[in-house]
Order: structure tokens, then sequence, then C-alpha cells
């Protein structure tokens, strides 16, 4: 069977794949420095929150083979979390962030120890389902507002000297936190920790039977790929000072999968210029309602029957690099 | 009128209908999902949006061609089950070699498509369908009222439940299908011509969803997003049956129905998370569900 995301090209050495991953990154990161300056803030913003979603999503698609339909539950849920800490108890920015993310690992730990129990196609339905009831919990919760979500969240000062009411600052922050995470995704990748989840992808009674205790690793995985998610989730309620419903509901665990699959799955800069193309469609294609999930769905099409790479996948096999 | 626990029995044993009713859908669409992923390998997201056209289908034949519900309930599955086949030699054929969440990503693709049409065409408010004249009224059994356009749903639900039961598991043609499902090949070089059954099949199933959505038509609104609310709740309900028996996942899909009307008695704000909480609770005791034969 062929795995979820084959690796686009065999690279003979490591270093050569290490260099064009420098540089690929090295580009981003001026990309996004000069951004703020051409582009409105609030648009990168939110594609910086949804670009660490889609690479925590892809963590768990992309390396070890298991597709969460259900992540918009750590994302959404993270938001809920922080945005009430921020406003109702008055927590500074860096702890309600802390706190939601906190919270999604938690949430990621309880989700995840269910959902491992079963393999492939029952993993999807079941973080799936799991979400759905979360969407109904937040539908009903006291504390999440309902329908109206929690509003005005404030967005204070970080470490009680930096306004974050001021865009920039407010896009520094969100900057370094998403490259913090996307730096660790990373590492977690290329450590012996990731070589472990990849084997687990490729051929799990194999790993198990060179005596990996694989449910532990997915268990690990899942619980780092909900955290970061939650980090995102946190990260958006204080840009937009608002958590709501949309933010739970399975449309944007679809959204998320959609996002990683345009990408490249089990590429590493792939979710991101996923996330940036699918906001930047969704902000400017705005006006066609209800369209836009015609739209989306055709892209799903398109992508499976022939673009399963992805963008940054088809990318890295023509140059024949790693990225 | 008397009392059972302290509820009133007319509102038990209405909740305990109306979970027999929301049963006799997930059986039937947990058996077309269980049904298409034998054959195809394929979860089919589609199978929600599905549903929903086979209900502005029968809404549609009655707007524009005065045809009524007895009509549609022949019609529209054969309809909406053309339309899965044009879908598998479009579309799904090409992704049954790959991984399965390939074909899980697919069909959600194709739902999003569905919905999105019929939600810019109808709007998202619903329209209402009217119960058929002879089903109009109902009878006073003494502890309930129970109407008539019901208790055929869930009597014409159950027969068709054990049908496709009989056809699969009784006929030669089931035989087949079976055989197809455990050794594609070896079916292939006894001369049946396998791919054509899978292409049935998956026709079959569609055809299964639509005709739960013309049955729905009448007691819920005809609207777009009819098929996303339900399929998440059979996800669920196939998680806690399996996929491996057919018998299981009709049981399996009237057990639960029931278990939520009786929640929606006991403690309504639990009533639409109740079949996802049993499903966590299955998960722990047998990961492989209650008729699952793999762990």
């Amino acid at each position: 069977m062929a795995a979820i995301a084959d690796p686009p090209v065999s690279l003979a050495g490591r270093t050569d794949g290490a260099r064009s991953l420098t540089v690929a990154f090295c580009i981003m990161v001026a990309l996004l420095a000069v951004a703020p300056f051409v582009v409105y803030p609030v648009f990168l913003m939110q594609a910086l929150c949804f670009a660490l979603f889609a690479c925590a999503f892809n963590l768990l698609v992309g390396y070890v083979g298991l597709l969460s339909f259900g992540h918009a539950l750590f994302f959404g849920w993270a938001s809920y979390f922080c945005a009430h800490a921020a406003k109702r108890w008055g927590f500074p920015p860096e702890a309600a962030v802390l706190f939601g993310t906190a919270s999604a690992a938690g949430l990621g730990l309880i989700a995840g120890f269910l959902a491992i129990r079963r393999q492939g196609i029952y993993f999807a339905m079941i973080t799936l389902a799991l979400a759905q009831m979360m969407y109904f919990v937040a539908l009903r919760a006291p504390f999440t507002g309902g329908e109206d979500g929690i509003q005005n969240v404030p967005r204070g000062r970080l470490f009680g000297l930096f306004d974050l009411s001021h865009e920039m600052t407010m896009y520094v922050f969100v900057l370094v936190m998403v490259l913090a995470g996307f730096v660790f995704i990373y590492r977690i990748i290329n450590s012996p920790f990731g070589e472990v989840l990849k084997a687990i992808r490729e051929n799990e009674t194999r790993a198990i039977s060179l005596g990996y205790k694989t449910e532990r690793y997915k268990l690990v995985a899942f619980v780092l790929s909900a955290t970061l998610a939650g980090l995102a989730g946190a990260l958006k309620a204080l840009v937009f000072q608002l958590a709501s419903l949309t933010d739970v509901y399975w449309t944007m665990s679809g959204e998320v999968v959609l996002m990683t699959l345009v990408g490249g799955l089990g590429t590493i800069f792939g979710p991101v210029v996923g996330a940036f193309l699918i906001v930047a469609m969704e902000t400017y294609l705005a006006q066609l309602g209800q369209w836009v999930l015609v739209i989306q769905g055709a892209i799903f099409v398109f992508c499976v029957l022939a673009f399963r790479r992805g963008i940054v996948g088809e990318l890295a096999a023509a140059l024949r690099i790693k990225l | 009128m008397f009392e059972i626990f302290g509820i009133p029995s007319q509102a038990l044993f209405g909740q305990l209908l109306i979970g027999l009713i929301n049963g006799s859908f997930y059986a039937l669409l947990s058996l077309g999902l269980a049904v298409i992923f034998g054959m195809l390998n394929v979860i089919n997201f589609t199978h929600g949006a599905q549903y929903m056209m086979g209900a502005f289908a029968a809404y549609l034949l009655l707007q524009y061609l005065g045809l009524n519900y007895w009509a549609a309930l022949i019609i529209v599955p054969l309809l909406v089950g053309a339309s899965g086949i044009v879908i598998e030699r479009l579309f799904l054929q090409y992704v049954r070699k790959l991984d399965h969440l390939y074909g899980l990503i697919l069909t959600f693709g194709l739902a999003l498509v569905i919905e999105g049409v019929f939600r810019n065409q109808f709007g998202s408010s619903g329209e209402p369908y009217q119960v058929p004249d002879a089903l109009q009224g109902g009878h006073n059994l003494g502890f309930m009222f129970l109407p008539n356009y019901r208790a055929w749903v869930i009597v014409f639900s159950l027969i068709v439940c054990f049908a496709t039961w009989f056809a699969i598991e009784r006929t030669r043609l089931g035989s087949y299908l079976r055989a197809a499902t455990e050794n594609p090949t070896l079916v292939r070089a006894f001369g049946i011509n396998v791919p054509r059954m899978v292409t049935l099949t998956y026709g079959f199933g569609v055809g299964l969803a639509a005709l739960a959505g013309v049955m729905a038509a009448p007691i819920y609104n005809v609207s777009p997003q009819m098929g996303s609310d339900i399929i998440i709740v059979v996800f669920a309900v196939v998680v806690i049956g399996g996929m491996g028996s057919i018998l299981g996942a009709i049981v399996t899909g009237f057990a639960l129905g029931i278990i939520e009307g009786l929640t929606k008695v006991f403690f309504p704000e639990a009533s639409s998370t109740v079949i996802f909480v049993i499903m966590a609770v299955v998960l722990l005791i047998r990961p492989a569900g209650l008729f699952g034969r793999t762990a």
C-alpha cells in the first residue's frame, strides 16, 4: 500500500538536503520580515496562525501517517481557553497563550489516547467524531458564549513591556511564536524520535517487531501535534480578539487538511505555503459566498486525483532537493 | 396517561419513537457505508451529501414534475444511485489502489462541492415536504400518539435493511460480492466482472442513502446541511459497530437511535453528545468495535 506521504525524492547525502532547507528557511524569514510593510498585517497574522496549525497537523499526517479529521478541536478549544484566561481572569498575553496551549495538550492526551486505539480510516472517523462532540460542548457550555463566542479579548502587554494592541508589535510576537513552533517541528522530525515516527508511517508492524512501543510514539506525536495546533489557536484568539464556534467546527478541520494537501503532505514548507494560499483565496473570494465551499471541494478533488505531492512536493521533486 | 420514572408516557414514548426513526436512518446510512467500504476500500464521506440529494430530489420531483412521494421512493434512489455510478467512474476508481485516506479526502471534497451547490441554489433555510396523503394522521395507542408516517418509516426501513442483509448474506449475487470483498483478484479469475460489480455496489450504497433521504424529507426540513449534520454521527455509529458485519451495522444503528432518544428524555443537554460518548467508552472497552473482527 502506498503511504499517504511518499518522500518526494530519495536523497544521496543529508547535507545537501540540509542546505536547501536552510536556504528556503532564510527566504521564508526574509519574506515574512518584509511582508507587513507591503501586506495588511492582520491578514499575515491570520495566515501565520494557520501556517502553524497546518504544520502541526502535517506532523501527524505527513510523518506518522495518521490523518486527523478533528484538529479543529485543539485549535478552537485552545483559542477559547486563551480568550477566557485573557478576558475573564485578566491573564497577561504570554500566560493566556501558555494556558490555551497547555489545555490543548491535555485535550490532545485524552483524544489521542482514544483515537490511537484504531488505525487508518477509523482513526480519521474517531478524531472527527470527538471533535464534533466537543463542538456541541462548545455550543452549550456557559463560558464559551455559544453563538456569540468570546468577544473583545484584550491583547494586553507582553511581559508587561510590549503593548500588543499595536499591530506591528503583535505581528512580531506572532511571527516569533510561529517560527519557534516551525523550528520545533523541524527538530522533532529530524530527531531519532522523528525517525521512529517515519518508521511507523512506513511499516508499523515492522516497527513493533523491532521492539518499538509504537502506541506510545503515536500518542506522543499526537499530543505534540495537538499542543502546537493549540498554540496556533491561542495566538489566533489574540490576533482577532475573538474565540468563536467556527474554529471548533468540522469545516475548520477540513480546511487544515486542504492547506496541508495543497502545500504538500509530508514536506516541511508545504503547510506554510498551503496556508498562505488558502487564506488568501478565502480573503479575496469572500464575496462569492457559498461558492468558496464548492471551490474548496474542487481543489480537494483535483489534489487527490492529480496533485498528490502538493506545490512544495512537486517543486522539491522537480529541483531534486528536500523542502 | 401514566408516568414512568416521573416522565409522562407521552413524552417518553414520543422520544423513543423519534429515536427509532433516527436509528433507522443511522442503520440505512451505516449499512451503505459498510457495503461501500467492503468493496471499494473507501469511506464514503459523500454519503451525507447523497442522503441530502435524496431528500432534495424528492422535493424537486414533487415541485416541478408533480411526482408524489411514492414515485419518489422508487425514482430517487435510482437517480441518485446513477449519479453515484458517475462519481465512481469519474473519480473513485482512481483512488482505490491508493491509501484509504485519499479516498476519504476525495469524497470529503465531493461532499463540499455538492453541499455548496445546493446552498447556492436553495439557501440554507430548508424547504418543507408534505407527508403523503395515505399516511396522514395517526393512531392513539393509549400510552402515546403514533403518527402513521413515522410508523411507516420504521417498518419500511426495517424491511429495506433486512432485504439488504438477505441479498448480501443469502443470495448468489451476494456471495460473489462477499467473495470479491475478500479477494477480488481470485474472483476475477473465475470470470466475474469485478470492476463492474464495484461500480454497481457504489451505486447501490448511494441509492440506500438517497432512499433514507426521501424518507427523511417529510420528517425534517429538506435543507443542504442535513447531510453533514448526520454523516459525522453515522461515522461514530460505524466506529461503535465496526464495519465487518451487515447485521451489526443495522442493530447498532437502531440501538444508538433509541439511546439517543432516551437521553433526550432524561438528560436533554447530553442528547447531542451521547453517541460520541458511547463511542469513546466502546473504544476503551472493545477497541475493535462491538461487531468488529480485526483488532
